[in-house]
This record gives C-alpha cells, sequence and structure tokens, in this order.
C-alpha cells in the first residue's frame, strides 16, 4: 500500500479535475446527438444525479480507507467533493431549465413533493461547503472549517433518500446507495474506530 | 352503448414500413370526408389529424415492463428472450365459454384495425402509437360474458427463466391489471397485436396487449396469459404495490396530481433536449368519448 501511496503523490490534483468533469459536457453532447436515447432530459437528470452520488460515496470512503486499508486519497478529496458539486449543480439545472421549465411549478414541487424537498435540502446544505472549498476559508475557518464539513454526513444520507423517494416500486439501486453510505457512515462511529485502534495496537 | 368504428383492415392490408406515412396520409384524407358527413361520428377521431405518430425507435425503445428491469431500455435489451409462440390466452370466470385460446385462433376470428391513440405514460411523458388490434369487446363477446360479471381482470405471463426483472420483487409478480366491464367494452379499449403495421416487438408486450388510451399506461397490461370475468373490483398490481399513490382508475386527469409529482403537463417523448412541456387533456384526450362512464363518480376521491 505505501507504494500505492507513494505513487499517488505524484499524480497532481487538476488531472483528477480534468478527468472527473469531463463527463459534464459529454453527457451533454450524448444528449443532444440522441445518443442518450428518446428521452434525453431525463437521462441526463438521472446520469448527473447518480454520478454525484457516486462521488458522495466517494469522498466518505476516504477516510475509512486511510484507516482501515492504509490507503491515503486525502489529498484528492476536496476536489472530490467540488466536483460533486458540480454535478448536482447539473442536475438542478437540468431539471430546472429542460424538465420542469415552469417557474411556479418549481415552487409548488419543492414544498410539495417530499422526495424534491429532500433534495433541495441536500443541495443547499451543500453551498456553504462549495463556497468554503478554497484555501482561504481552510485558514481564516481553522477548526471550524472540518466542523462545517461534517454537514457531508447528512447530506449523503439526504441524496440517498432522495433517490429511494423518487423511484416506483421496490428497487434496489437506490437501496444499494443508501446501504454503502449509511456503513460508510457507521465505521466513522467512535466505537467502531476505538475497537480498531485497540486491535491495531494489540 | 357503443357506437362501432367502421375500419375493416385486415392483416392482408398490413404496409411495409416504408410505405406507412404515404399511406397513412392516403387514409386521413379519406377518413376525413368520410366522418364529415357522419355527424358525431367522428369524435374519437377528430383529434387525430393532430396526432403525428412517434418513431418506430421511441416507441420500442423507451418502454416500461418491469418483467425485464426498470430501466427505460431494459426491456428492449432483455425482451427478446420472452418465447412467444406458442401463446395461449386462458379465458376464464363468469363466461360461457371458458378455456385456453390460442393467439393465432383468436387472430382467425378478429379483424384487425389500425388506431392512431394518445399514449400517457404516469410518470408524466407522453407518445403517440399507432396500434394494430382488435376491440376488446369482440374477444369478450367471443368467449360470451355471464349476466353477473361487473369486471374484467388481466394477467401478465411470469415466467423467471426468461424474464430477468423478476428476479427482484419490484411488484407481486405476475403483473394484473383491472377494467370495469363498461370500460372493458368500450370501442376505443383495444387488444393490440401490433405496432406501425408490424407484430408487437416483446419489448411492447407480445404478442397481445390491452390498450386504455384514456388511462395511465400501465393500465394497458402487456403480454397477457389469462382474462377472468369477474363480479367482484379485481387486486391491480400498481395499486397492491401503493394504493395512495395508483387508484384502480388511474383515468389520465390532469386536476388529480400524483402525490409525488404533477400531471397537470407531461413531457413528449422524441423532443429532445429542449421540447417544451405539453399541458395534458382530460382522459388524455378522449373526454367526449368516455367521460360518462365516470358520471357521479368523484374523481378525486376514485382516482
Amino acid at each position: 500500500m505505501e507504494r500505492v501511496n507513494q505513487t499517488l503523490r505524484w499524480v497532481p490534483v487538476w488531472s483528477l479535475y480534468l478527468l472527473g468533469l469531463l463527463p459534464l459536457p459529454w453527457l451533454f453532447y450524448l444528449g443532444l446527438t440522441g445518443a442518450l436515447g428518446p428521452e434525453p432530459v431525463k437521462a441526463l437528470e438521472h446520469e448527473y444525479g447518480e454520478l454525484a452520488l457516486k462521488l458522495l460515496v466517494l469522498v466518505l470512503a476516504v477516510t475509512p480507507l486511510r484507516r482501515f486499508l492504509g490507503l491515503n486519497l486525502m489529498k484528492f478529496r476536496r476536489a472530490l467533493g467540488v466536483i460533486c458539486f458540480t454535478y448536482v449543480l447539473a442536475h438542478l439545472l437540468v431539471w430546472l431549465v429542460l424538465d420542469v421549465q415552469i417557474p411556479s411549478q418549481i415552487l409548488a414541487d419543492i414544498v410539495k413533493r417530499p422526495y424534491i424537498t429532500v433534495g433541495m435540502v441536500a443541495f443547499v446544505l451543500m453551498v456553504p461547503l462549495a463556497v468554503t472549498s478554497n484555501n482561504g476559508s481552510v485558514r481564516r475557518l481553522g477548526p471550524r472549517w472540518r466542523k462545517l464539513h461534517r454537514l457531508t454526513y447528512p447530506i449523503a444520507v439526504l441524496g440517498a433518500l432522495h433517490y429511494l423517494l423518487l423511484i416506483k416500486g421496490f428497487q434496489l439501486e437506490p437501496l444499494t446507495y443508501l446501504a454503502v453510505i449509511l456503513l460508510l457512515l457507521v465505521l466513522r462511529l467512535p466505537i467502531i474506530q476505538d475497537q480498531t485502534a485497540v486491535r491495531a495496537r494489540e | 352503448m357503443a357506437r362501432r368504428w367502421t375500419n375493416t383492415l385486415t392483416p392482408a392490408d398490413v404496409t411495409p414500413e416504408a410505405a406507412f406515412w404515404n399511406r397513412r396520409q392516403i387514409i386521413a384524407g379519406i377518413a376525413g370526408m368520410g366522418l364529415a358527413s357522419l355527424s358525431g361520428a367522428g369524435q374519437a377521431q377528430a383529434a387525430e389529424g393532430e396526432l403525428e405518430p412517434n418513431s418506430w425507435e421511441d416507441v420500442t425503445t423507451y418502454c416500461n415492463f418491469y418483467e425485464f428491469g426498470t430501466g427505460k431500455g431494459d426491456p428492449a435489451a432483455y425482451a427478446g428472450r420472452m418465447t412467444t409462440s406458442p401463446w395461449s390466452v386462458k379465458i376464464d370466470g363468469l363466461v360461457d365459454k371458458p378455456g385456453d385460446y390460442d393467439f393465432q385462433q383468436i387472430l382467425g376470428e378478429m379483424t384487425i384495425e389500425e388506431r392512431i391513440y394518445r399514449f400517457r405514460c404516469v410518470e408524466a411523458w407522453s407518445m403517440v402509437v399507432p396500434w394494430n388490434g382488435f376491440e376488446l369487446a369482440d374477444l369478450l363477446n367471443m368467449a360470451g360474458v355471464q349476466e353477473g360479471a361487473k369486471y374484467v381482470a388481466f394477467e401478465t405471463l411470469y415466467r423467471p427463466e426468461e424474464m430477468p426483472g423478476t428476479a427482484y420483487r419490484v411488484l407481486d409478480w405476475p403483473y394484473r391489471e383491472g377494467l370495469r366491464l363498461d370500460e372493458a367494452m368500450h370501442p376505443l379499449t383495444l387488444m393490440a397485436t401490433g405496432i406501425f403495421g408490424k407484430p408487437l416487438p416483446n419489448q411492447n408486450g407480445a404478442p397481445l396487449r390491452l390498450v386504455v388510451p384514456w388511462k395511465y399506461g400501465f393500465k394497458s397490461i402487456k403480454s397477457i396469459v389469462r382474462i377472468t370475468l369477474t363480479d367482484k373490483e379485481p387486486p391491480t398490481s400498481w395499486n397492491m404495490a401503493n394504493a395512495r399513490e395508483y387508484g384502480f382508475y388511474s383515468n389520465v386527469n390532469p386536476n388529480v396530481d400524483h402525490p409525488r409529482w404533477s400531471q397537470a403537463t407531461e413531457r413528449r417523448i422524441g423532443g429532445g433536449l429542449f421540447a417544451r412541456r405539453q399541458p395534458t387533456l382530460m382522459f388524455n384526450g378522449y373526454e367526449e368519448d368516455v367521460a360518462s362512464l365516470y358520471d357521479g363518480m368523484d374523481l378525486t376521491k376514485q382516482f
């Protein structure tokens, strides 16, 4: 694992931004040219949303991966978070501009439809995290920065819940996301951390 | 009760798709002239002039058929495994001649027509589909509906080895649907055997599916293996899964929202990334034909 960590040290963070953001215009282009099927609006909305959820899982996995496997991805965590927010924003914009289209209906939807309410709450919680994702904010906020960014935990749960609430019938995929996210959060509980610490000492 | 459609196309009239559009134009012209002289007879077709069918690709690749998966592309990808020949339909319950009817035998008895209908999914998207099929009323009359029958129950094929989606309990398989007898006997209610003059592709419910154009798409049950005449309202799959969201009637109604989304507007499939939403029509545009079926009912309660 030490060798992997050594290699990763040479990977510049900007390459992750480049790679991670590439699907954004690419998917839009696919939608424009008909490659996303007969209903590109919904397809694009889902693609962006699901990518955001996957990135959230990755962000949450960084700490457990380091603690339990010794894999150090800490350097990339902030980039993953920012890329995730970008996809959430794209997801929201597709919904607003291409899908719903009618402003009065948007407001009504946010209030009336639980899955949209949940999604909007998650988005609003993400805004302060995105705004403070620069070095200046980290310095200025000090220890409060870490505390603020624990908002990622409820955001991830709300994101998975948003997916679970919008599907029809009993489906496996949203449940899988929710389960993985809950597992990644449980791994942070003090009890589990203490036990692994004990084992490490033994 | 119901006036009949007078179209008498048979399988012999089936046209290659290349010639389809040309023929459509000619038929539209003739129909227009003929109907103008028959006052009141053209209601169902009145709006047909504005109905531009979706493409073959739209209709056959954007489908819900959860037995093959919950993704819109899953049915087109996996439904090919479904064996549709031989195929028989069990007709039982309150009928004079119950039994297993061979699909080919049914076809031999029926007159296939072309019907261009709006299709509105409960998920707020819509298409226009040129179906081929026969009136359900004709099939029910063939079996002989008995006096006490009030409802018709339908069942979809359940064959797990050919239907990968049934490995998950997305719904309580087999898929079930139902209509009140007067809805079933209505001349708009079609048993579809084809689209665009071709046999139904498996993902669209081969070889035999229901089409009830004034109701949300899930009422139009696919790949039917059983039809039961009964005196009680039959249980239906989506209603069993979530009664608050999916009523027995499920008539298209822009004034009754699905609890999780508005039904006031719809997205027409095939319009691309920048298509505008369209207002949803009461009873999906078939109000003049079917509204009387629901006289005296509170459609916000019996939705």
